[in-house]
Formats: structure tokens, C-alpha cells, sequence
């Protein structure tokens, strides 16, 4: 059950695929590496839908336990009926318990995870919010104070930590947005794309899941800021008449009609989306061969998380271990199904 | 790849291949609005469809542009650069017969709400405004910007009208719309600068529906004025899931 959240509070997973050709925009979690380390932590599939916090965090009680639960991203921590849980490690919790999601410290986005994943009605396969569209979420929209999050029904899997250097850092390594040049850098003259390349970008205070409006340098296009639309993927940068790059994001739309000089690599789109207001921001062009590759350096990456778990440590806390092993020992010895 | 991949006839030629990052590549067949060039599109989409690549996701065809989702993991995009280059330089008569939509529409009063003050703009009485609106063979030449928003081609060029400076933030769901030299047909209630001309019961979109997108690219529509009392039968049919829309012979 929600208590609070900020308004960009959704259900995010990794996006709706497949109907981008009927204008359906796959929407999907921003940081893609947080939501499968939130995910592997409670022993789901990378992709699982989780709560998607965008810099404010919230708070929530837990209605039906016990429940696995883990939260990744942005630098955001969990705490527990007011303990704190240690960073990329998954705890239970049982009936009762407050839940509270710090905001964001670091990044922008932050995902609490369930053991079994969130039980909601996918729409087109996805339970991602898309929010202009009013697809998926919770019935087309954010989370609000006073729903209810219907958890799947899970195996029984224990508290976890992820190991393996993943520190509070995840999507926050510091260097330039690696870009590919094109589609349409042919608009622009080389000394435009040379001050893309070489000049510093601010992230603007006009951000959101759809794009990220970037202040620097103008980039004006020789050839003009219409093109007759095409088709859009995430990390598009596209340029618009007033000549100030926008970045496309999760919940872009599927055409569009301004050119566009770059597109950022899937592996740095997490990091850019951690990337707060006011935050400065390089790019650098590599080679398409090389974007290939670290893609592929990338989804290793996530595909590897699942085997970087160790058990958790016991809480140290021992009130709350001895609540904890008290409850599932009564609820063991009451099973008849365990002890008939 | 590399940069740009292009077809045989040399520097600034289509069709060209363009990566688009590492998820995407598109072949662009030209850069203006013109059947042709969309019809390769289609036929393009079409050959992929029937001949699936290895790791090719999902494609969006565009009024000019195929755009071919991949996963960097499986594809192999040089290759496939090529093959798409190859495939376009070869692409069979479409022979799919082309499907037309006979599409129901209110005109003006709430329905089109811009309907007179266009009509006032271009000298032309609100009737002939929606004869003009009515004669033309619609191409649809793609669905973007929205779930089954459907940007048509084939409007009257005396009916090109600018979009307005101070777009609305919200139209109704089925507006049928004219923007610059384009039509359209909205699907969902969203934010628009084009001028409302009518209003169909048609969902392009319909989530409980099968299927739940109507009309996709390449399909032809006309448009059918109609009175308001029969919009509110079609309008309870079409929630009810029903198209609304009939298949006419083109």
C-alpha cells in the first residue's frame, strides 16, 4: 500500500515492445542496470515490473507479508520501520512494517522491487506507465497515496546482496555520453557537430521521462530544423528550430519530425538519465562497431548480476531478527500443510 | 558498418542506411512526402516480414524512412545494412491488395469545432469545405505521435492550412483533423495544433478490440459524412468493440 510518493511514482519494466509501427511508445524504466539490480536482488528477471521513484522517494505499508523487497538507483535508500537497509541488499518484510524510499541522493530514479514481481493487468504486454498515451501503470496512470500494489505470488527467496563493486555509484560513471553521429548529422555543418562534440551541455530543468532539454551552445542546422518525420529510438538527439539539443527518452514518441545529430549508446543512456538538473554533460562520438560492442559489454553486464549474489549478513539489529525468525516460526508450526 | 551505408548510385543517393545508436538502423528511400517513395517503404516492411532477419526487433515504417529496431546482441548490422540495400534495389510489386476504409465523420458544430473558421479561411462555404474534405482517396502513410494516430496523405492542396500558433492541450479521442498540407485522424485525447474538422466513432485504437489497432500503414481511407444521431449509435457500438469502419472495394 502507497502512504506517499512524489508524482512521477509508476510502474516501470523493460518497456513494451512490438507496436511502435501503431504509434506505441515502449516506455520502460530509465535506468535499466538499476532495475535489473533491484530485480536479481529478490530473485526475479531483470526486466520484472518494479516501482519507479523519480527523485522524490515515498513511503509504503507492507499489508500482506512476509515479502522480499529491494531497492536500487539514483542513490535512494530503503529503510524499514525506520532501520535502514544496507545498499543493494533485499529484506524482508512482514505485515505491518513501513517501508520508506529516500529521495534520490545521486541520480534521478530509484526502483523498489518484490519478490514475484507487482500483479497488475499488463496492457500490450507491459505494465509500464506510459503517461501520455495513459497506457499501462496503475490503470493508466501514476501511483498515488492510497493504492493498493498487488504483489505476484513468490517462491520463497532469502534476503540477498549483491557483491561484485556495485556501489552506490550503479549508472553513475563519470566520463562523456558516448554518441553514434546520425541519422541526420548531415544537416548540420562540420564546425556544428564539432560544438556538439566539443562544448559542454547543462541538463535543463525541463526533463522528464520523454526528453531531456539540454542548454549550451546552439546548434543550428545548415540544412534546416524540418524533416519530414521518421521514426524515433531512445537516445535520439534531436535539434529543433531554437537549436538546443533534446535528448529522447523512455517515453519518446515514435516519429518526429527534427533532425537528428546523434544517438547516445544504449549502454550510457542509464547514466544520462541519472544525470540530475543542472548536472554538465560531454559527448563523444565512437564508431559504430564500438557502440555494438560495449552494447553488448553492457547487457553482459545485466545478464551477469544474477550470479554476483551472496546471502545477505543478518541484521544486525536483533530485535527485529528475533521479530522476523518468531513470525515465520509461528506461521510454520500453525501450517498444517508443514506439520499436520 | 560504417558511417553510412549507400545504394549504387553514389554520394547523396537513396536509398541510404543510417545507424540509428546501436539499436536501430534506418534506410531513408528520400526526404519529401510522395506515394512512391512510401509505397518502397511498405514494400520493404513487407519483404521483412515475409524473409525475418536475426535480430531484427520490430520495424516503423514512415512516410520515407524504414526504421529497424535490432538487438545489438543478436544482429549483425553491417550485414544487415546490406541485405536491406540489396532487398530495397529489389523490391517485388506489392501484391497485397489494398485495404480501404470507409470512415464515418461528423462535421463541424462541436464536432469540428474549427470547421467554419477554416472554411471562412480558404473562401469556401462549410459544405464545400467538407465536399473538398470528402472527395480524395486518403493514403495512410504512417501511424505515429499517438497509440493509432493516422497521418493520411491525399488532401486538397486549397485545404493546406497551418497548424495553429497556440496548440491545445488536449483534442478529443476520433477528431478528424487537418494540419499544413497533412490529415489525420487522432486516436486517443491528446495535446494538437491541427484545426478539427469532424469527428468519427472509429477507434483506431481500441485495447479491448481484436485487433486492437485498426487501420495500419498503407491502408487507404474515404471519408463518409454523417448525422449526429447515427455517430451516437456507431460511437456505443465502437466502445462496445466493434470497428465501426467498413472495408470498402477500392
Amino acid at each position: 500500500m502507497m502512504r506517499d510518493c512524489g508524482p512521477a511514482t509508476s510502474f516501470q519494466d523493460g518497456g513494451r515492445y512490438g507496436y511502435q509501427r501503431f504509434g506505441v511508445s515502449p516506455a520502460g524504466a530509465m535506468d535499466r542496470l538499476a532495475l535489473a539490480a533491484a530485480n536479481v536482488l529478490v530473485g526475479n528477471g531483470a526486466e520484472t515490473g518494479a516501482v519507479e521513484f523519480m527523485a522524490q522517494g515515498g513511503s509504503l505499508t507492507c499489508a500482506d507479508g512476509p515479502l522480499l523487497v529491494s531497492l536500487a538507483g539514483g542513490g535512494a535508500t530503503l529503510s524499514v520501520q525506520g532501520h535502514p537497509v544496507a545498499p543493494f541488499t533485499s529484506t524482508l518484510v512482514r505485515e505491518g512494517d513501513r517501508l520508506t524510499v529516500s529521495p534520490c541522493r545521486t541520480g534521478l530514479f530509484a526502483y523498489l522491487a518484490v519478490a514475484g514481481g507487482f500483479d497488475v493487468a499488463p496492457e500490450l504486454g507491459s505494465i509500464a506507465l506510459h503517461r501520455r498515451s495513459g497506457m499501462g501503470g496503475m490503470v493508466g496512470r501514476p501511483l498515488a497515496a492510497g493504492d493498493r500494489l498487488p504483489c505476484a505470488a513468490a517462491g520463497h527467496v532469502a534476503p540477498q546482496v549483491l557483491i561484485d563493486g556495485l556501489t552506490d555509484g550503479l549508472s553513475r560513471a563519470d566520463g562523456p555520453i558516448r554518441v553514434v553521429l546520425g541519422p541526420q548529422d548531415d544537416y548540420f555543418a562540420p564546425d556544428t557537430i564539432a560544438r556538439f562534440l566539443g562544448e559542454c551541455y547543462r541538463v535543463s530543468a525541463r526533463i522528464d521521462r520523454m526528453g531531456y532539454q539540454l542548454e549550451g551552445p546552439a546548434l543550428i542546422a545548415a540544412r534546416g530544423h524540418n524533416i519530414v518525420s521518421d521514426g524515433i529510438v531512445c537516445g535520439h538527439v534531436q535539434v529543433p528550430g531554437h537549436g538546443q539539443p533534446i535528448v529522447l527518452m523512455r517515453d519518446r514518441q515514435t516519429t518526429g519530425g527534427y533532425p537528428k545529430i546523434a544517438t547516445v549508446i544504449s549502454a550510457d543512456l542509464d547514466r544520462l538519465a541519472q544525470c540530475v538538473p543542472g548536472s554538465e554533460v560531454t559527448f563523444r562520438a565512437i564508431a559504430h562497431e564500438e557502440a555494438v560492442r560495449l552494447a553488448r559489454q553492457y547487457r553482459a553486464r545485466i545478464a551477469a548480476l544474477a550470479s554476483r549474489l551472496k546471502p545477505a549478513q543478518p541484521d544486525l539489529d536483533s530485535r527485529r531478527l528475533l521479530g522476523l525468525n518468531l513470525i515465520s516460526g509461528v506461521v510454520d508450526a500453525r501450517d498444517p500443510a508443514v506439520n499436520p | 558498418m560504417g558511417r553510412e551505408s549507400r545504394g549504387a548510385a553514389g554520394h547523396g543517393a537513396y536509398p541510404r542506411v543510417r545507424p540509428c545508436g546501436d539499436t536501430a538502423l534506418t534506410i531513408e528511400f528520400g526526404e519529401t512526402i510522395d506515394p512512391d517513395l512510401n509505397a518502397k517503404v511498405l514494400a520493404l516492411d513487407a519483404e521483412l516480414t515475409a524473409h525475418p532477419v536475426a535480430g531484427v526487433l520490430e520495424t516503423v515504417p514512415t512516410y520515407r524512412s524504414l526504421l529497424v529496431h535490432i538487438d545489438p546482441v543478436i544482429a549483425d548490422p553491417e550485414a544487415l545494412a546490406a541485405d536491406l540495400l540489396a532487398m530495397a534495389a529489389n523490391l517485388p510489386p506489392t501484391g497485397e491488395a489494398v485495404r480501404r476504409w470507409r470512415i464515418p465523420v461528423v462535421y463541424g458544430g462541436a464536432f469540428g469545432v474549427d470547421l467554419a473558421d477554416v472554411a471562412a479561411r480558404h473562401g469556401l462555404s462549410p459544405s464545400a469545405l467538407i465536399d473538398a474534405h470528402c472527395a480524395p482517396v486518403y493514403r495512410v502513410y504512417m501511424i505515429g505521435f499517438m497509440p493509432g494516430f493516422t497521418y493520411l496523405g491525399g488532401l486538397d492542396p486549397r485545404l493546406a492550412t497551418p497548424r495553429r500558433s497556440d496548440p491545445r492541450p488536449l483534442i478529443p479521442a476520433s477528431s478528424v483533423i487537418i494540419g499544413g498540407a497533412q490529415a489525420a485522424i487522432s486516436s486517443i485525447a491528446g495535446p494538437s495544433g491541427w484545426h478539427l474538422l469532424g469527428r468519427t466513432p472509429v477507434r483506431p485504437y481500441h485495447p479491448g478490440r481484436d485487433p486492437a489497432f485498426l487501420i495500419a500503414s498503407g491502408d487507404e481511407i474515404v471519408f463518409e459524412p454523417i448525422a449526429e444521431d447515427h455517430w451516437r449509435v456507431l460511437d456505443k457500438a465502437a466502445a462496445a468493440g466493434e470497428p465501426v469502419a467498413d472495408m470498402v472495394a477500392s
